[in-house]
């Protein structure tokens, strides 16, 4: 989707701000907050073990582009788990609230565990050859994408051949589109194809790419 | 409604939407409207103070309702804290200045070669390593979001996930680099990598001039997170 995750390419968020020997989580709450989301992912369905999440990254990018540029990192997440567990009936808004179970709602039961969706290890002819020239198709779509907008209609050139992945890309309601495996490439872009002559004649900027994101030049 | 039930109410308000698509931009906007007196203004903003308290109602009620073992995610916490850090892409880093065979298969077959290591797992079991080299200089961001090598690198430190960081590193990346104090000269390619699918990147970078008579344990000591993130060279350990 169109949201402010999307950030390649914008202006207006200053310099890059760091902090001297920065610690892992800032309080403890943060740490909580991640282990939260790794262990707790394996209970909530079709994401597992922090990884094959498009209902999160889905998640993630549906808050509202106000709150998500003013809330910390670990907010969001926190923001995420428990929308997605009240969304799936695993706990209630009292609950949350409490921190107690409520006597009245039944335990929950362990969904199956989500079949794998790393790389398939079918074989699909690739479409596209190294140094093949591409164009990424100029795609709006309402749900999770990992086309980032900055390279959408942009040409570049096929430097790698990932292999077959299964599409992580989302309907506008955070399901996933189906497994869909297909070549993943990197791709290479020229700076000035992406910024025009802003961009720098000896930079370019490398994007990995899923196969139906890219047609033919 | 005082301003904290208020702002409690538009909370739960946003939950409920947030991932129901397109409902979530209008029932989460008023949500927005309403704590947009907490508003700060970048990445380090200071958060609500409850959030600590609502993250432990959060644990609490998973642990009371047996989807959670605490122990669990002691262990993932003290695991992250303590040994999978920068340190861990660091003696790979020494290995593959010291052994040529190493480093040729390192860049060949980045995960397997990390492996021998030791190190491998969530958000690092497809590595790709690229060599940053006087010619052409390497970084990685993750303008989407977050994506990291979490086996080699440890959890992200907050500039990498900062707003700053993921608009500009694409589209200036020469003043990004500067601003780590990293000055290229306008012959050298810049090379910006956007981790966008499944493969995480791990920039390999230069040994440096004055090293030559070091061991590979004294060279892991040198080797930092950011010349591994290739936003930073490494400069000559001085004395």
């Amino acid at each position: 989707m169109n949201s402010v995750h999307d950030m390649g390419g914008m202006d207006g968020f200053g310099s890059v701000e760091r902090e001297e020997n920065e610690p892992v989580f800032h309080d403890v709450w943060e740490g909580r907050m991640f282990g939260l989301f790794s262990v707790s992912a394996g209970v909530l369905g079709p994401w597992h073990r922090g990884r094959n999440f498009p209902w999160f990254r889905f998640a993630f990018e549906s808050i509202p582009p106000e709150a998500y540029l003013r809330m910390s990192y670990y907010e969001r997440w926190f923001e995420v788990l428990s929308a997605n567990l009240l969304r799936a009936g695993l706990v209630s808004e009292r609950e949350l609230e409490t921190g107690y179970r409520d006597p009245d709602q039944p335990l929950p039961t362990l969904l199956p565990d989500p079949t794998e969706t790393a790389p398939s290890g079918t074989s699909e002819a690739p479409t596209f050859g190294i140094n093949d020239t591409v164009l990424v198709r100029n795609l709006h779509p309402r749900g999770h994408t990992r086309v980032p907008r900055y390279v959408r209609g942009k040409r570049g050139v096929v430097v790698t051949d990932n292999g077959v992945w299964t599409l992580q890309d989302t309907d506008e309601r955070g399901q996933r589109l189906g497994n869909f495996p297909q070549h993943v490439y990197t791709v290479r872009f020229e700076s000035q194809e992406l910024w025009g002559n802003r961009g720098a004649v000896n930079d370019a900027i490398y994007v990995d790419l899923w196969e139906e994101y890219l047609e033919p030049v | 409604m005082t301003d904290t039930k208020k702002e409690k109410a538009g909370r739960r308000e946003f939950i409920q939407n947030a991932t129901l698509g397109a409902v979530a931009i209008v029932g989460g906007s008023q949500a927005v409207n309403e704590a947009t007196v907490h508003a700060h203004p970048h990445d380090h903003q200071v958060v609500p103070d409850d959030i600590a308290l609502r993250v432990r109602a959060l644990e609490s009620v998973l642990v009371d309702k047996q989807m959670l073992d605490p122990a669990e995610l002691d262990d993932v916490v003290d695991a992250y804290e303590n040994r999978i850090g920068p340190r861990n892409g660091a003696q790979v880093v020494a290995r593959a200045w010291t052994d040529p065979e190493y480093k040729s298969r390192l860049l060949d077959d980045g995960t397997a070669a990390i492996a021998e290591l030791g190190f491998g797992g969530a958000q690092g079991e497809h590595m790709v390593v690229i060599e940053n080299t006087p010619d052409v200089h390497n970084f990685v961001v993750c303008t989407l979001c977050s994506c990291y090598p979490w086996p080699t690198l440890g959890l992200p430190p907050i500039w990498y996930k900062s707003s700053a960081y993921r608009s500009r590193a694409v589209i200036e990346p020469r003043a990004v680099l500067s601003e780590f104090g990293t000055e290229l000269e306008g012959d050298v390619e810049v090379r910006v990598w956007d981790s966008t699918a499944e493969t995480r990147y791990l920039i390999l970078p230069e040994r440096p001039t004055g090293t030559e008579n070091m061991t590979e344990e004294e060279l892991t000591e040198i080797v930092t997170r950011d010349s591994m993130i290739g936003v930073t060279k490494i400069a000559t350990p001085q004395g």
